[in-house]
């Protein structure tokens, strides 16, 4: 079934009888060529992609609760290609191409809203370094703008200019970026894979990896013995639980993200603000809410709960930038588990065991990456070759020391 | 989170910074034979388990003990504080 | 016509009057009225609109749960958005509009919506809006943003303020209906220290609003006496106003205390709430519970509400929501509201009990309830007038902080609710809360929580002897919505989400809760669900078939109701987000007219203007000049400083920098670059070896705190025997950099010992004394590249030491020198600093390679020796200069082969440092350059995308000041 503003009057003025389910509740099969594990963002975007770009059929996803439930569904909903270094930025850039025609391609309304995203500089080496990763972006062929305060004012006004204790010196923008509504991404997916012959099996957990003479055979789940000839990991979060089926340690640490969602109000925020002196970054939804966020708890874990001082330190920086949102009221604080990679850089790459590859360690960054991710992903699972843009991603990076560590904090992950 | 200081009792976790994984202690011989090798798997890979826990925390807004909390990280249960110095000459280490 | 709607009765102060308004109109009210039950008592009962269809709507609730009565309260830069009606407690002055409506709330132009609703079912605009591509951003979203969000803000920074608090206790007792005031009584008198919290202003919860007996008082009465008798106790505090909005671990409670929202304004002095942090050894929720609706065909017009909340209003405030009401239940608790309105003369027009086959099927009014239609058992209609319908769909138990750790409710089917059954630690419930839904019960569960969380403690606690209560069965029978309705029935009211919009969910397949949530966005109002979830998971699970427990359960985070982003800031908002750390010679600078800038917590000067200056580049020029040409002077006190003693301190440096330490003479500094364990550069400083066994070492002024804690780590967790002691010494010493031609002459005069170059040479150090006698520290060393010395004196000496200095300095033809000279000097000698040491270079990246010693160990060196950080094109620090000495450089530029195109693909690398030297004559920069060791007299592009422009740049020495060293070592 298309969706489309004429099946949307038609529907309203016949009853709504006729929408038929986003996507079916296959039971497993026996055994499949593909298997990705994790209903998330990017598992879903993988096996999309797998059946419309590589043409792959017999593919199956496998969702422990229900899909769209990890951190695709508890985000701040940011894209942005804004990124400095060459193993980043050319992926990113191709998630935002991706991102620019995705509603058309999966026929879901993501609402894919490119307002803008504005970093704040607040020191001269912070604008220094802006200049150097906004330059990265243009010579990568991306848009980047570098604003000085009175090129912020424009934009937002409501900013903190006078009282401030780190003033705002000037930002780098990218009028691209922006927000998407992160769950209809997981849907929309979801939706485009099923209807492609994809089986979604929610509420199946992996419990083993059968791997016999280093090769991958199947999955041992929740819901029985589900061969495999190819297994592909998109957990992040669990990934360090789910690979450890395949006797793997990974440069990973679990750590936890909280994140604010405000009371309706009437628009009033442009785009994308981020603080450059404090852990606070915000948007407005469709709405009306007040969307952020700040920085991870800090501490490992897997509790999907966050600590009062984050809360307090994120708004306090809130206050410190826009101090008219004072009177209002937080309404939601949830927390998603993170998978915090030692480079603060994500990970794509086969593992090895024969026919199981790995996606993770994708920080607090893997929403805006979903659309790359699923396609460089598919591609690796499908060709057995890295997505040239993806390429970087590498295991043995660390082994080798090049890392890709865009904010020069090296091996420590609640850094990143 | 309170953490049970083993010199100065209980603290909340936000006097505290956080490093991560207590195998941190052993760092490798860097004359033995893999050196490399066992560096590399010392800094980067990490057990990361959906349970107990022994990490490093640093009482940087108190009296800068380094210690060793063994916590469950999928419930945030804390079952055992330990001064760093103490667990690191347990496990070895001298000068 | 005055307070119609006014009763006999209430908890109200009739003896005054208070003055309101809503939107312009002024009513009366009195004190111990909210908002929301002084405007019933005027006959109001509109006062918002629905979020999508913009329908009327009135109060469902007396609490703060409400979903419909929202409006904005207060007017300027006071002015809150989306506040609850139902808790704004009245005060003489209070002024209220209605939101979210447009002209004007009795006519709403989006009203229209309402007549469209086919077109707006559950989710509609993931299928449209998708065509054209670009109007997106164009016309839907502005579109869809003009009708989006509630309340708006003043857009003005709030005046108010806000503070932080810490409290310890024994036992946090939650809520203070009967459940709460047993268990304080209890906990009270056996002596523990007892915190007892409520949101209300008034405590007693459901005392108040019901008319239940306990013993030979009325329930409200016996209330007052306990919170008198508790009050009377001095190690328990009440805390009125005061909601707990989270359970964090190991028994750390938020809670927010609104100290003057019962105010127009804060009094002088005041801040308008508190967030308080409450340390517990063990907590008792005592919060109640929320009654929930039934849904039925328009079951959401002004008029509609709660039972109890009916109760509410007419036993505690004596405001009749109407004159003639009816009551439409599912449960016993529903029948009591006949009563109550029977004894307060008002006419009851209905009582119909789903449990006999009759149900409300629909309702009439335009702007407020008129009528209702009512099916009988007997498959008749029929229609009934009234002016409010009190609607009773059961309890559903204020559980919410026990899930704040995760735990998760179970289903109760003799409640048909949720019930709290895994707790978080050192948390019970007692109460309505807990199920138990009788006065008798939550009096019995209050006490015995407190006498058990007081056992856990190990104190003795005597239950008092419970009074007779109210102790009736709660027999109930689940209706959640009226079967074969055709049109909507309303189940989260705020987001106007309808049994039917559930269907649609269910038809195409969100059928598991969150999808259910975030498909029709049930559930995610401003009252979080409390009135809605509950109903839309019944729902789901009626039209899938399942159980209620199969279907899902309801999980919270906190916090428990909304809160100003204002109280989680406290006081740090504004100049105060952060601490500002003063150097010692900032009083001084202030008086020179200085020019200050933030260097993390610090404030530094950063230039001296003097008079006809009219740029800072005139400012930082002489500077820059004096100094090179006779002698500059700058506080250099934030670089980090660490003591270092003991009789491995030797061998402790020579593990942590990457550069020998172990044979370093005492009396003499070293410069060392330090690696992280992954071998790359994480801080350079200075080691000076004052002693055989005491070194002090500095810092970064950004890496400061970092490069203590690992110098701890090191010791503590890596050489736990070493005979080494650290302290961070950075705020004990005042420390200047005198630099210039003339520094040695200038210290000279205050210095008592000698030092000349052959008494103290380049990279010496000891302990002196200063103008007869003060005890102080010198360091000949140097970041501009001039003969140069750092003298240290102990901190309350600084500002002495920076007026006698910059005095002879002044007498000198010499000068003091900020942040911006300094940053110039250390560009032109090609000294990196944080811009080079950016957490991703290396010592061969930085020129240092030669430094790092293979013959030992050290944090760092193996993993430095990786290929990925040896290859032959990586990066080096170099010089450059514009070929066109007019031309000025741009720090970020990147540099690109002359000829070749500018792409990623040929970046070569990029300027990090740059500066306008006054020493060379033009512009210069430090930068990463791609092989740049060997690429001396190449001309390459700087290319700066961002500004359009590129110079064509030479390849140099970073040193662009006196590269053999003479000067520093005259």
């Amino acid at each position: 079934m298309r969706y489309s503003g004429f099946r949307v009057i038609k529907e309203a003025l016949t009853g709504h009888k006729g929408w038929q389910p986003a996507w079916r509740d296959p039971t497993p099969q026996a055994g499949y060529d593909f298997v990705i594990v994790g209903g998330g963002g990017h598992g879903l975007a993988t096996a999309y992609y797998l059946a419309k770009e590589f043409g792959k059929a017999r593919i199956a996803v496998l969702e422990k609760g229900y899909i769209g439930g990890g951190n695709v569904g508890r985000n701040t909903t940011i894209i942005r290609s804004n990124y400095l270094l060459d193993g980043n930025e050319p992926f990113y850039e191709f998630s935002m191409k991706l991102w620019e025609g995705l509603e058309q391609d999966f026929n879901y309304n993501a609402m894919v809203s490119q307002r803008g995203v504005l970093n704040l500089c607040h020191t001269d080496a912070q604008r220094d370094a802006f200049t150097r990763r906004g330059n990265a972006m243009r010579l990568n062929g991306v848009d980047a703008e570098l604003l000085d305060r009175e090129g912020v004012r424009k934009i937002a006004p409501f900013l903190n200019f006078d009282n401030a204790r780190f003033p705002i010196k000037g930002g780098l923008l990218q009028p691209r970026g922006g927000t998407v509504r992160h769950d209809a991404v997981a849907w929309g997916y979801a939706r485009g894979a099923d209807q492609r012959g994809v089986d979604i099996i929610q509420n199946c957990e992996v419990t083993g990896m059968r791997i016999e003479n280093g090769r991958i055979k199947g999955l041992e789940t929740t819901r029985g013995f589900i061969g495999a000839a190819k297994v592909g990991v998109a957990v992040a979060g669990s990934s360090s639980r789910v690979m450890a089926h395949a006797g793997m340690r990974l440069p990973i640490e679990s750590h936890v993200l909280q994140a604010f969602v405000s009371e309706g109000l009437k628009p009033v925020l442009p785009g994308v603000i981020t603080y450059g002196a404090g852990h606070f970054y915000v948007s407005q939804s469709d709405k009306g809410g007040l969307v952020f966020g700040g920085d991870i708890d800090g501490y490992n874990s897997y509790a999907q709960r966050g600590g009062l001082a984050v809360v307090e330190d994120v708004c306090e920086g809130g206050m410190s930038l826009m101090p008219m949102i004072g009177r209002a009221r937080l309404l939601r604080i949830w927390g998603g588990i993170m998978d915090m990679s030692m480079d603060g850089s994500p990970i794509i790459d086969r593992t090895h065991v024969e026919g199981l590859y790995f996606n993770g360690g994708w920080c607090y960054g893997g929403f805006k990456a979903t659309p790359a991710s699923g396609w460089s992903f598919a591609h690796l699972l499908a060709t057995d070759t890295p997505h040239p843009t993806a390429r970087a991603y590498r295991f043995d990076r660390f082994q080798k020391g090049l890392m890709i560590d865009e904010k020069g904090m090296g091996a420590q992950p609640n850094l990143h | 989170m309170i953490i049970n200081h083993p010199l100065l009792g209980p603290r909340d976790a936000q006097e505290f910074t956080y490093l991560g994984d207590a195998n941190l202690i052993d760092r490798p011989d860097w004359q033995a034979d893999g050196a490399g090798q066992a560096f590399y798997e010392y800094l980067y890979l990490r057990d990361n388990p959906a349970g107990l826990h022994r990490e490093l925390w640093y009482h940087e807004q108190g009296d800068r003990s380094w210690l060793v909390v063994t916590r469950n990280i999928s419930t945030h249960e804390i079952t055992k504080v330990e001064l760093a110095r103490d667990v690191a000459r347990a496990k070895g280490r001298g000068k | 016509m005055s307070q119609q709607n006014r009763i006999e009765g209430g908890q109200i102060d009739r003896s005054r009057s208070l003055s309101f308004s809503f939107d312009g109109i002024r009513y009366q009210g009195h004190p111990g009225d909210t908002l929301a039950s002084a405007l019933l008592a005027n006959g109001v009962r509109l006062m918002g609109r629905g979020f999508k269809y913009h329908r009327p709507r009135g109060p469902i609730s007396a609490g703060s749960e409400e979903p419909n009565a929202i409006v904005e309260l207060r007017g300027g830069a006071r002015r809150e958005p989306n506040t609850r009606a139902t808790v704004a407690e009245l005060h003489d002055g209070l002024e209220a509009a209605s939101q979210n409506r447009w002209p004007s709330l009795k006519f709403d132009a989006l009203a229209i919506n309402d007549r469209l609703s086919p077109f707006f079912a559950a989710g509609f605009y993931y299928k449209t809006f998708m065509w054209p591509k670009a109007f997106w951003e164009k016309l839907y979203e502005p579109m869809i943003r003009r009708a989006a969000g509630l309340g708006s803000l003043s857009m003005e920074p709030d005046p108010d303020a806000y503070d932080k608090g810490f409290l310890h206790c024994d036992v946090l007792i939650i809520g203070a209906g009967p459940a709460g005031l047993a268990a304080a009584l209890t906990a009270g008198r056996a002596g523990a220290r007892v915190i007892l919290a409520d949101e209300d202003f008034r405590m007693g919860g459901r005392l108040n609003a019901e008319t239940h007996a306990i013993g030979d008082q009325a329930g409200a009465d016996w209330a007052a006496a306990a919170v008198a008798e508790l009050a009377a106790m001095p190690n328990l505090r009440l805390m009125h106003r005061t909601t707990v909005l989270g359970a964090y671990d190991h028994g750390i409670y938020s809670a927010l205390e609104r100290v003057a929202d019962h105010l127009a304004e804060p009094p002088a002095g005041k801040p308008r709430q508190i967030l308080w942090r409450i340390y517990s050894r063990r907590a008792i929720l005592c919060a109640g519970a929320t009654e929930r609706p039934i849904a039925f065909e328009n079951n959401d017009r002004p008029g509609i509400m709660m039972a109890g909340a009916v109760r509410s209003y007419v036993n505690r405030w004596a405001a009749a929501p109407g004159k003639r009401i009816a009551i439409f239940t599912n449960n016993d608790d529903g029948l009591r509201t006949e009563a109550d309105l029977r004894a307060r003369g008002i006419e009851v027009a209905a009582v119909i009990d789903s449990r006999k086959g009759e149900m409300v099927t629909d309702s009439s009014g335009r702007l407020g309830l008129t009528g209702i239609t009512v099916r009988g058992a007997d498959g008749q209609s029929r229609t009934i007038p009234c002016e409010a319908l009190a609607v009773s769909g059961g309890w559903n138990p204020n559980l919410q902080l026990t899930c704040h750790q995760r735990n998760r409710p179970v289903w109760n089917d003799a409640l048909q609710a949720f019930v709290p059954e895994s707790l978080p630690s050192g948390l019970s419930v007692a109460g309505a809360a807990g199920g138990v839904f009788s006065t008798h019960g939550a009096l019995t569960t209050g006490t015995g929580a407190a006498v058990a969380a007081l056992a856990d403690l190990g104190v003795t606690a005597t239950p008092a002897t419970l009074p007779r209560a109210e102790d009736a069965p709660y027999a109930i029978k689940p209706l959640w919505y009226v079967p074969h309705t055709k049109g909507r029935a309303w189940v989260d009211q705020q987001n106007d989400v309808t049994v039917k919009d559930i269907k649609l969910a269910k038809q195409e397949n969100f059928t598991s809760v969150e999808h259910l949530k975030r498909y029709t966005t049930l559930g995610m109002a401003t009252d979080q669900g409390k009135t809605s979830n509950v109903t839309g998971l019944a729902v789901m699970a009626e039209l899938t078939g399942k159980s209620i427990p199969e279907t899902g359960t309801t999980i919270y985070r906190p916090p428990y109701t909304p809160v100003p982003i204002a109280a989680y800031a406290g006081r740090s908002a504004g100049k105060d987000f952060r601490p500002t750390r003063l150097t010692p010679s900032h009083t001084w600078a202030a008086e020179q007219g200085a020019v200050f800038v933030e260097v993390g917590m610090w404030l530094r000067a950063q230039w001296f203007p003097r008079k006809g200056e009219t740029h800072w580049r005139h400012s930082v020029d002489r500077e820059v000049l004096t100094t090179r040409a006779a002698v500059g002077i700058c506080d250099v006190t934030t670089l980090g400083k660490v003591d270092v003693q003991g009789t491995d301190a030797a061998e402790f440096l020579n593990r942590i920098y990457a550069n020998p330490f172990a044979k370093l003479p005492v009396g003499r500094v070293r410069y060392g670059l330090m690696l992280r364990e992954d071998g790359i550069a994480m801080d350079d400083g200075t080691a000076a070896r004052l002693a055989e066994d005491h070194f002090v070492v500095t810092t970064t002024t950004a890496n400061a705190v970092g490069v203590y804690r690992h110098m701890e780590f090191c010791r503590q967790c890596l050489w736990p025997d070493m005979d080494v002691q650290l302290i961070s010494t950075t705020e004990a010493w005042a420390q200047f950099s005198v630099a210039g031609p003339k520094a040695r002459d200038l210290l000279q005069k205050i210095v008592d010992q000698d030092i000349s170059n052959e008494a103290f040479p380049y990279m010496a150090c000891a302990g002196i004394t200063v103008c007869g006698g003060l005890r102080a520290r010198l360091f000949r060393i140097s970041f501009s590249g001039e003969l140069a010395y750092e003298i240290a004196v102990p901190t309350r000496y600084g500002d002495g030491l920076i007026r006698r200095m910059s005095a002879l300095a002044e007498d000198m033809g010499g000068c003091v020198y900020g942040t911006e000279a300094l940053g110039v000097m250390r560009i032109e000698k090609g000294h990196v600093a944080g811009n080079e040491l950016n957490g991703t270079t290396t010592a061969l990246n930085l020129g240092m390679a030669g430094m790092v010693s293979k013959k030992k160990d050290a944090i760092g060196s193996t993993l430095s020796e990786r290929e990925g950080l040896n290859q032959p094109d990586a990066l080096n620090v170099v010089g450059l200069r514009p070929v066109n000495p007019a031309e000025a450089l741009a720090a970020g530029s990147h540099l690109i082969n002359r000829d070749a195109e500018a792409n990623a693909a040929n970046d070569q690398g990029y300027l990090t440092s740059v500066c306008h030297s006054p020493h060379v004559g033009s512009s210069i920069a430090l930068a990463f350059l791609k092989n740049g060791a060997n690429r001396k007299g190449e001309t390459l592009r700087a290319v700066n995308p961002l500004k359009d422009t590129e110079v064509l740049v030479e390849v140099v020495s970073p040193h662009f000041v006196d590269p053999e060293g003479e000067r520093l070592r005259g």
